[in-house]
């Protein structure tokens, strides 16, 4: 069984990173429109994330193990090589740079009367949309590792921690480095995803549980060989330079 | 009638962006790995390190047609 550490740090860390979209867009709605619409647009768009999670959880605890880790890996394997690979090209391109706010994202700003449904239509969206990614993450993780409780706690605290320093301190949640972020937990779902596919397929691992570390060390690596041909690359040498 | 399949055809694509993304050949690569794991295994050959390689392999050849276009 996954250790309880692992599940929380990627649940967590993977929501993060849409956390910070979502925090921002949020933030920049209410700042713009006024918050009373963006709140309860924000506030719907969780709703639907907690059904989403709840009914997707149930599914999935009822079906049998083997099939569920060899088809939900292999699904978390595919979709964790598209953030390994953003990851490895945002990192190459940009360094630990935030994700920035661009002035013409800024929605235009709302001195009407009344209940804004732009405001709660542009932050149900940005919450809906940037969680589903989460929602996914949590489900099929929490599910394979047989601890969706600690997954959702995981995924929750993120949300509850980055929106919290977004309220704070707003121009702070641009500046993390999302990109970095995106790529760790690239690494972490194709790892889980690598392992738990191979295991449905009735595989078993020289060394057990212990070779999570070793494909965790060796797709690290395998980053860091990328990011370095991937700069080299943007400055004109040749990889086999 | 064409209005009716726009809905499932959007929904698919959706789906297909959100798991697959803008390069199948990685998500093809990963599945016939898998099958070939499952081919050797059967046979009762150590089949481990094969889908590791093949998500190394894919990645690079990913990157590097990413970085050309």
């Amino acid at each position: 069984m996954t250790g309880v550490l692992f599940v929380l740090i990627t649940t967590f860390l993977a929501s993060a990173v849409e956390a910070i979209e979502m925090v921002t867009i949020v933030l920049g709605v209410g700042a713009t429109r006024g918050w009373r619409g963006t709140l309860v647009g924000a506030a719907a768009g969780f709703g639907v994330l907690a059904v989403i999670v709840v009914v997707a959880g149930i599914a999935l605890s009822q079906v049998p193990i083997g099939p569920l880790r060899l088809i939900v890996g292999a699904l978390l394997l595919v979709f964790g090589l598209q953030w390994f690979r953003k990851g490895v090209m945002r990192v190459a391109a940009r360094g630990l740079a935030g994700i920035g706010m661009h002035p013409e994202d800024e929605p235009p700003e709302w001195d009407g009367v009344g209940f804004d449904w732009t405001a709660f239509v542009l932050a149900f969206k940005a919450v809906v949309l940037e969680g589903l990614e989460v929602a996914f993450i949590v489900v099929s993780f929490g599910a394979n590792a047989g601890q969706m409780g600690v997954a959702v706690v995981g995924g929750v605290s993120a949300v509850v921690i980055i929106g919290g320093v977004g309220v704070v301190l707003q121009r702070l949640v641009t500046r993390i480095p999302r990109s970095l972020l995106q790529l760790v937990v690239g690494i972490l779902l194709t790892t889980f995803g690598t392992f738990w596919s191979l295991e449905g397929l009735g595989i078993e691992w020289p060394g057990g549980d212990a070779s999570i570390l070793g494909l965790l060390v060796l797709y690290m690596a395998t980053a860091g060989t990328y990011i370095t041909i991937e700069r080299r690359r943007a400055l004109g040498f040749s990889p086999g330079v | 009638m064409e209005r009716i399949w726009r809905w499932p055809v959007a929904f698919a694509l959706f789906w297909y962006h959100f798991i697959i993304g803008d390069d199948w050949t990685v998500a093809a690569a990963v599945a016939v790995g898998l099958i070939l794991t499952a081919l050797l295994n059967s046979a009762h050959i150590t089949a481990w390190w094969l889908v590791p390689v093949i998500v190394i392999a894919m990645l690079g050849l990913s990157l590097r047609r990413a970085s050309k276009t």
